[in-house]
């Protein structure tokens, strides 16, 4: 195995407009697409604008669309193309654009400060927590999130229906929500506050059709859609759409 | 180019609508392709009210057949509970409750969302609706109802349980006989059951919904079977799909006389 | 000069990593108005990059673990260089840290009875890192992202502002600290996205930029690392400490080329993994110094005995400490018994079923599957040292975390030294993080708070400061004779391939002199650093501005390591092969040569550096009570022993 050339079109511009662009860029044994985007910077483009931290899918930073596919750049190997091929970069198309594979991704952050944060249970101080591993089991794979984005990118809710981005949280998103409700000390409800219903009235679950392209395009393989997903769905029907449930509920708050 | 989604003004300029380079319309074309097969076949099969019992195997479309027009099944679950107003095939007065659990199962739903409606085609291939709110309203919040068409599957599955041990009689009504026919069956059968339990909402209703499993080990034990089963949905889906098409099929050939059941003992 | 917006805040909190997030907080709950700088997006930072744990006693593993044992390991680690009030706080307040973390939602792996799990990691006597699998850095990062997440939604419900009290500046880089007279009053700052300046006034700031390590050529961490908090504290005229003592993590990937340095977590070696060489022997037995020969297995049965049964075996010599480890494969490697890409083997395939690799490794499977295409169930990884940590950093106070000199001014984390001495034990940095960013923010907010007037911002100062910023852009017809303008990226590239080759794991003079050179030649060369294209996320432009950080902190690396005249911990001389116990108590402090902080390209041989000698205070008596007279022999002078 040696080096050879290959042929990128990557995505240049700004909110004003831009377009792909054609370049020809070496490409060496063992080497990831952000390498390439890398080499491009340091011989051909200096100026070319991409997000990276970390380089070792760990912190979710370089998120970009390569052939058309949310990935991580330094996640995806050259040698899953072909060496004729020709491989397109853009930035995320879900969001809006700030400059080349740069994308403004605000509309996450927003989102995360509409989710309401853990609520330590009453009376418990630090140090006297007690959890049970397989009670932490649900939400420790959600926390395994590195916060890319991509499923939010590819999320056709918000990819595809720039008016759902108010009503809608995204995959990320609704999956803190049910991993704080999943968390065995999250004492929201003592509170007053209800997250199998909030899930649906205001972080939008209903918008969610469970095509499952969120898991598919998650990095750290978290089964979104099965795992966070689809029993929030369920947790949510318990409280708003089973009949058996809610007439328990109101017997239950008239003995009590 | 401004027509919303990942053309909208904001969006990085792009004119195509993705730009994926793989045969992304495989998956959703061979779903769709898929259901397309079944819905004639069961539309068929549903609507003909005929050959659909050869003693002693009844086809899983008309069971329990519960109108005075069925045929005689010895020791069979048919039930004349509609009496003789019913003028059309049993088959569709039980098929409902099988095909609601289908239709409103999480696995289908993908699948014919992608498939039928394109929303998404694929995943990163902009969809072709200008607007879009999901389950949110009527009739698609409808889709929530899944749980109890997943009670009804139980009985169901209980039922075809029922017509499998009967298979275990010859044409005469003699217990301790086998038949190919038999095979089929229990093979329907498992796949049914293993369908039915990997159900999201089985999942959800045998531990899923508690928030402490260590205080349920019991129920904690069952989560995670089903969980484990949950995680092959898709493909219990689709091969209990083909085996009740099959066990039908099955009985349509021998009911008509195109084949004899080939007997063991 | 250009209008530079600006806003008053209280406290001004550098670096969105576990110590800024820390500082910010707290400061934030003492009541000060606190806005956070970060140059990557919130949460994304180097913290997360942590596998191992959170080393704090809090005994649940075992119950004979204190704070004491802590800060006895945290000693030795460290070859008794530390500063060992900072230990001792660090042992004693860890515990506290790692239990508040939960009440803010933190999920740590638990034990059999419902407690924070804990486990085994190089250095500590007892079990005692808290963690999640191999993500520990992500947990916490995210812990306190929500906790601050979480205190924006109180001060919303409040004031109907998420940001009124508590604000995250994200991609945006400080370029400057500004001054009134010695003290603090403000940062000058620039927007990635946008390239525009601003000016965050305030009395106090938390420099909380973690570490150095792009300034080498193989390394374990991120672009960020470029060494700002340091350049930025001495261009304020703070002093560095110790900068010498660089930690080399034994175990990077070395293949692909494209993914040199990247980590291979010290839990490989403790779950079973063992070092080979090309001759496939197990060479570690042979690289035991002698102080350690009591502790460590002699033969390959004894070592494999210990993962069973670690109460009657030593353990194996694989897991002696990163600097023993590191040197050895370096070792190895130059003897020309290393592997085919210039590492040495780390082998589990032949040691655990592969179910149970992938179990208990998962990352690290994943990691060499899908970078490497390497089956690490299979074969053998290939592994050599990796630039991981820099144990020096700018000098505090270690109660208040207070840069020395500047008043308003604290450091917190990797970007302060004296904590770990000359060599940090795995864990001990994120409890570093936390311990020193909760007192660095407590202790900036309260400086704020006791300042009666606001100091005043130099607009001379914002001007000079947007003037430096701007310089790349035109690098060319400056000083035309000076030469052709310089691509950031080659200098970057031979900057690091500088420190690498001549300040790396193995130090001579010779070689330091020489980069020292090559830093003088480069400084002048960085100085026509160019850039095309306009202010608007500019990577180039970003990268020209960050070489005068990594400049600056790499000659302290070089002139520090060239003084001391001894190998201990992250710290190898070749010519000065033995720990010295004069030299322990000797502390190497970098300071601005030209106090005004201008930049000029000074003489080369005398650079931009100048360094000083101190004596540091003696440990406290009951503290030195806590060890063996033996051991003390082997580490304190004569006459420290007699006071």
């Amino acid at each position: 195995m040696s080096g050879y050339t290959a042929h990128f079109k990557v995505w240049r511009g700004d909110g004003q407009g831009g377009g792909l662009e054609d370049f020809k860029v070496e490409v060496n044994d063992g080497e990831v697409v952000l390498d390439i985007i890398h080499r491009l910077q340091a011989t051909q483009v200096p100026d070319l604008a991409v997000r990276w931290n970390c380089k070792a899918g760990k912190c979710g930073s370089c998120s970009a669309e390569i052939n058309g596919r949310p990935r991580l750049m330094c996640m995806t190997r050259m040698s899953v193309y072909d060496r004729d091929e020709t491989i397109t970069v853009t930035p995320l198309r879900a969001f809006p654009v700030v400059r080349d594979l740069v994308t403004d991704v605000g509309f996450n952050y927003r989102k995360a400060r509409e989710v309401p944060s853990f609520v330590p249970p009453a009376g418990v101080g630090p140090g006297e927590y007690r959890m049970f591993q397989e009670d932490v089991d649900r939400p420790q794979e959600f926390r395994k999130c590195i916060e890319c984005f991509l499923c939010q990118d590819t999320c056709h809710v918000v990819r595809d229906h720039e008016e759902n981005k108010t009503a809608f949280a995204g995959p990320r998103f609704l999956m803190r929500v049910a991993e704080l409700d999943m968390h065995p000390l999250d004492a929201a409800a003592e509170t007053g506050l209800d997250r199998k219903k909030t899930a649906q009235d205001e972080h939008g679950l209903g918008y969610c059709n469970i095509t499952k392209c969120c898991t598919e395009v998650c990095p750290e393989g978290i089964k979104i859609t099965d795992n966070a997903l689809i029993p929030l769905k369920e947790r949510a029907v318990d409280r708003k759409y089973d009949p058996l449930v809610w007439l328990g509920s109101k017997i239950r708050r008239r003995s009590s | 180019m401004n027509n919303g989604g990942v053309r909208s003004r904001t969006r990085a300029a792009i004119d195509a609508p993705h730009l994926r380079t793989d045969r992304w319309w495989l998956a959703p074309a061979a779903t769709a392709a898929g259901l397309l097969a079944f819905v004639v076949y069961s539309t068929w099969r549903a609507f003909a009210n005929a050959d659909y019992y050869a003693a002693p195997y009844v086809s899983p479309f008309y069971s329990p057949c519960l109108a005075e027009n069925c045929e005689t099944m010895r020791g069979g679950p048919n039930w004349e509970i509609f009496g003789s107003w019913w003028g059309i095939s049993p088959a569709i007065l039980i098929l409902i409750f099988p095909l609601g659990f289908r239709l409103t199962c999480y696995y289908y739903r993908k699948a014919y969302y992608r498939g039928f409606w394109a929303s998404p085609p694929a995943c990163a291939v902009a969809e072709p609706h200008k607007k879009y709110t999901g389950e949110t309203r009527f009739p698609l919040v409808l889709q929530n109802i899944h749980r109890y068409f997943f009670y009804a599957a139980i009985l169901v599955a209980g039922i075809l349980s029922y017509d499998t041990v009967l298979s275990f009689r010859d044409e005469h009504y003699a217990w301790g006989h086998m038949g190919l026919g038999t095979l089929v069956f229990l093979a329907n059968i498992v796949l049914i059951w293993a369908y039915t339990i990997s159900c999201h909402s089985c999942r959800h209703i045998v531990g899923g919904k508690l928030k402490h499993f260590s205080r349920h080990p019991v129920r904690y034990r069952m989560w995670q079977f089903v969980g484990k089963l949950n995680a092959r949905h898709m493909l219990l889906a689709w091969a209990s799909l083909v085996s009740v098409a099959l066990a039908d099929f099955y009985v349509y050939l021998v009911a008509s006389g195109v084949f004899d059941d080939p007997r063991f003992f | 000069m250009s209008v530079v917006d600006r806003q008053e805040w209280d406290v001004v909190v550098v670096g969105a990593g576990g110590a800024g997030l820390r500082a910010a907080i707290e400061a934030r709950e003492r009541g000060a108005r606190t806005a956070v700088i970060c140059k990557s997006l919130f949460g994304k930072a180097h913290t997360v990059m942590a596998e191992g744990g959170i080393a704090a006693a809090m005994a649940n593993a075992n119950e004979h673990d204190n704070w004491q044992v802590h800060f006895r390991d945290t000693l030795r680690g460290g070859k008794f260089l530390n500063q060992w009030r900072m230990a001792e706080l660090h042992a004693q307040e860890a515990p506290d840290r790692v239990w508040e973390l939960e009440t803010w939602g933190a999920l740590f792996d638990r034990t059999k009875d419902g407690r924070i799990s804990q486990r085994n990691f190089g250095g500590h006597e007892y079990p005692r890192l808290a963690h999640v699998g191999d993500r520990t850095g992500l947990e916490l990062i995210r812990t306190l992202q929500q906790q601050i997440v979480s205190l924006q939604q109180e001060d919303f419900r409040e004031t109907g502002d998420y940001e009124s009290r508590l604000k995250v500046f994200q991609e945006c880089t400080v370029t400057r600290i500004l001054k009134d007279g010695s003290r603090v009053s403000g940062v000058f700052a620039y927007e990635r996205e946008t390239g525009r300046f601003f000016v965050l006034e305030a009395p106090s700031v938390v420099i909380a930029t973690g570490g150095i390590g792009k300034s080498f050529k193989v390394t374990s961490n991120s672009w960020e690392y470029t060494g700002d908090g340091h350049a930025l504290a001495l261009l304020a005229g703070a002093p560095l400490l110790n900068m010498e003592f660089v930690q080399f993590h034994p175990t990077g990937m070395v293949w692909p080329p494209s993914v040199k340095g990247i980590l291979v977590t010290e839990s490989v070696r403790g779950d079973g993994g063992v070092l080979r060489n090309s001759d496939g022997k197990r060479f570690m037995f042979d690289y035991v110094p002698d102080v350690f020969k009591e502790k460590y297995a002699q033969s390959e049965d004894e070592a494999d005995r210990w993962y069973d049964d670690p109460d009657h075996n030593r353990r194996p010599p694989e897991l002696l400490p990163r600097d023993e480890v590191a040197r050895a494969i370096n070792a190895e490697v130059k003897a020309g018994r290393g592997s085919p890409h210039g590492g040495v083997f780390l082998d589990v395939s032949t040691r655990m079923p592969a179910e149970v690799i992938r179990r208990r490794l998962p990352s690290m499977y994943h990691q060499f599957k899908e970078l490497a295409d390497v089956d690490i169930t299979a074969e053998a990884m290939e592994v050599g040292p990796t630039c991981h940590y820099v144990m020096g950093g700018i000098a505090v106070d270690s109660e208040s975390a207070a840069a020395r000199g500047v008043p308003g001014l604290f450091a917190a984390g990797e970007v302060a030294g004296g904590m770990h001495g000359s060599n940090r034990l795995g864990g001990n940095s994120l409890s570093d993080l936390l311990v020193f960013g909760r007192r660095a923010g407590r202790h900036a907010a309260a400086y704020a708070q006791t300042l009666g007037t606001r100091p005043p911002v130099d607009d001379v100062q914002i001007d000079s400061a947007a003037a430096e910023a701007l310089r790349p852009f035109s690098a060319e017809g400056e000083e035309p004779s000076a030469g052709p303008p310089e691509n950031p990226y080659t200098l970057h590239q031979e900057l690091q391939q500088t420190m690498n080759d001549l300040v790396g794991i193995i130090r001579r003079e010779a070689e330091m002199a020489e980069a020292l050179e090559r830093l003088a030649d480069l400084r002048v060369r960085a100085r026509r650093a160019g850039v095309e294209g306009h202010r608007q996320f500019n990577p180039g432009w970003h990268l020209a501005l960050d070489l005068r950080n990594m400049l600056l902190v790499s000659e302290c690396v070089a002139r520090a390591a060239l003084e001391r005249t001894e190998s201990r911990g992250g710290h190898t001389r070749e010519d000065h092969p033995s720990m010295d116990r004069e030299w322990r108590r000797i502390n190497l402090l970098c300071r601005l040569t030209d106090p005004t902080g201008g930049l000029a390209a000074t003489d080369p041989v005398r650079g931009q550096i100048t360094l000083a000698r101190e004596t540091t205070e003696p440990i406290r008596r009951d503290l030195l009570a806590l060890f063996d007279k033996e051991e003390l022999v082997k580490y304190l002078a004569e006459e420290e022993l007699y006071e």
